[in-house]
């Protein structure tokens, strides 16, 4: 397999922390370093920062029809902060996050772990499997589950008929957390399992062998041995549900439709920000929640790449 | 991957068995022993693969059935109707609204494209230069790039939108393309690669024997950055391919819209009631087709994107 030579190889790679070593720094070569490096710095600039800069600038205005465009400092974000919705919508994301990383890391470890121990056919196959749900759209995947949900559409009433029970309703709004983080379960735990499958190939087995001979049994392996072994990947699959969690948008923007009444169209801070700009036009409040979630994430992601820097061997 | 095993050996002393072998020795020596866990992760894999091709499973029958079938067919909802209906859906397809379908399907492929090789191209450009040069404002340049790793790409859109409409772009394919192509991550993942796998030996080598810049990047340095280009590629294709806010967000001619954008749209007119609009075999017929592009991709090129994911975070 030519994955295993792939990474077979990275753990001996070493970062080289000096650059070319001790050649002289002339103006030639500094000319071709920013000659590679400015066709992305200019999307870098225009996308990026300049995007950035631009919503914050806005979020410091309030425009009425009687007053005009006015600057009013940070009374967008004071009202943000207090506006019951919006951190209604923060609580929402942040629960959203204690219990979907958990289980989407769970199931990725669990099935990273198991292919780890397996060489059969089932296992490979397993793998790729597991693995689909990251090729599909994360729209079609929504659109998908809210047929499967559906009571007209979907097999909860047959599956449930056959043990004489009724389908529960999917839809409601009770069920519609739950719904939520099993769609997203499906969606990105294979993704985050081949990261960490990824990291366990990577690692010498004669470790194994070490702690066989110490008495170690496959649950102690797994769990003293190989988890800390690949702490980084973990460290680094958090990261991406992090991100990706707060800013929660598409899932349920699309079951919004399907479940008539269950998701407000405030059920994220995404969704309030886009229908604030986009269904009341109100591009300045628009920007500054926009702004608040980006600073909430990044703050967010800094103190936890902070604390975890040792396992994460970011610098 | 010739190249892999090419990098393997300039990081590692070949005469020291790498760990993929290693491992498939331990794995030899581990055979016949371990039978009865065997058949327990083997029965934890099926109920996973169960749990993660359901979905799709629904999908395939789905696309199968007419409109009456998807509410009351003979088989239940996973499995198919007396009234095989596929090749009748896949004409609606091109019946309804002029054939718009393969039109966003179209959109999608050249957003999806354009955005992916352009991002590819600067990323690669990017790391590149950050890896192999010194040029005043790099390591100022670089710390800025990182944190905006976690920046969430959602809080950009208002702004974009904002700044796109005030260059009159929104509505043009552009509005989709130019804000595709920013991938901090890709710099991140080239730049780490080229300090691994580019020695500075070969570069200053080729330099002496008379090479220019450009040549020295084509000739020497790319053949060796392949299989992270190609993880690059892999990750940025299907980010544009998946985008749902950005294109909902800036584009509003039905011409224009990506496929996901599209049936989202066909859905929410079908779930509002509107007779004339109740078009849910087209729905899933079009969710179907749209899935098999990257479906089938992501399993023939099994090979190259199951070293690559792991690229960031193995280190």
């Amino acid at each position: 397999m030519s994955s295993d030579t792939l990474h077979a190889a990275t753990p001996g790679i070493r970062r080289r922390s000096a650059m070319s070593g001790g050649s002289r720094i002339d103006r030639k070569r500094q000319r071709w370093g920013w000659f590679f490096v400015a066709p992305f710095a200019l999307i870098f600039i225009g996308f990026l920062i300049v995007p950035l800069v631009y919503a914050f600038w806005m979020s410091l205005q309030t425009s009425t029809l009687a007053t005009g465009t006015q600057f009013t400092w940070f009374a967008n974000y004071v009202k943000a902060f207090t506006d019951p919705i919006f951190l209604e919508g923060l609580g929402r994301v942040a629960a959203f996050a204690f219990i979907m990383i958990p289980i989407q890391m769970l199931v990725a470890l669990a099935a990273a772990l198991v292919l780890d121990t397996l060489t059969s056919w089932l296992s490979k196959f397993s793998r790729l499997m597991i693995f689909v749900p990251y090729a599909i759209p994360v729209v079609i995947g929504a659109l998908m589950w809210g047929f499967l949900y559906s009571p007209r559409f979907g097999p909860a009433t047959d599956i449930f008929g056959l043990f004489g029970l009724a389908a529960p309703d999917f839809l409601a709004q009770s069920a519609i957390f739950g719904s939520l983080i099993n769609i997203v379960t499906w969606q990105w735990s294979g993704y985050y399992m081949i990261i960490i499958y990824s990291a366990l190939r990577g690692v010498d087995p004669s470790i194994y062998e070490a702690a066989r001979i110490d008495g170690a049994n496959g649950w102690q392996t797994a769990t003293r041995i190989k988890v800390p072994m690949i702490s980084s990947s973990m460290v680094m699959v958090l990261i991406f549900a992090l991100i990706g969690t707060l800013q929660f948008f598409t899932e349920p923007q699309v079951l919004r439709s399907v479940a008539q009444g269950a998701i407000p169209v405030s059920y994220t801070p995404n969704m309030y920000a886009y229908t604030l700009a986009f269904s009341y036009s109100q591009f300045n409040y628009a920007s500054a929640i926009a702004f608040s979630l980006g600073i909430i994430v990044f703050i967010g992601s800094y103190i936890f790449l902070f604390f975890t820097r040792k396992q994460s061997g970011l610098k | 991957m010739a190249l892999t095993t090419e990098t393997a050996l300039l990081v590692q002393p070949a005469a020291t068995p790498s760990a993929a072998e290693r491992r498939a020795r331990s794995e030899q020596s581990d055979a016949g022993r371990n039978g009865g866990r065997r058949i327990g992760s083997h029965v934890f894999l099926v109920i996973l693969v169960i749990y993660f091709i359901t979905p799709l499973w629904w999908l395939l029958v789905a696309a199968t059935k007419d409109n009456s079938g998807l509410f009351t067919g003979t088989g239940g909802s996973l499995w198919f109707d007396d009234n095989f209906a596929f090749f009748d859906n896949v004409a609606g397809l091109f019946e309804r609204q002029g054939g718009i379908y393969w039109r966003w399907l179209g959109n999608s492929f050249l957003y999806a494209f354009a955005g992916g090789l352009g991002a590819t191209v600067l990323s690669v450009m990017a790391g590149y230069g950050f890896a192999k040069f010194r040029f005043r404002g790099r390591n100022a340049f670089f710390s800025v790039l990182l944190g905006s790793v976690m920046v969430p790409v959602t809080a950009l859109v208002i702004p974009t939108f904002m700044l796109l409409s005030q260059a009159g772009l929104i509505n043009t394919i552009w509005a989709v393309i130019l804000p595709s192509l920013l991938s901090p991550f890709g710099v991140y993942l080239m730049r780490i690669y080229t300090q691994d796998s580019v020695p500075d030996e070969m570069l200053d080598a080729a330099r002496v024997d008379g090479a220019g810049e450009l040549r020295i990047f084509f000739q020497v340095a790319l053949p060796l950055l392949k299989p992270a280009l190609v993880t690059v590629l892999l990750l940025s294709v299907v980010g544009t391919w998946n985008n749902f806010f950005l294109p909902l967000a800036v584009l509003s001619d039905p011409q224009l819209l990506p496929v996901t954008v599209g049936l989202n749209g066909w859905t929410a007119l079908s779930n509002a009631g509107a007779g004339g609009e109740q078009v849910w075999n087209l729905i899933t017929t079009g969710a179907f087709v749209s899935i098999i592009p990257l479906v089938l991709s992501f399993l023939f090129l099994q090979r190259y994107w199951q070293g690559g994911l792991s690229l960031g975070s193995v280190k």
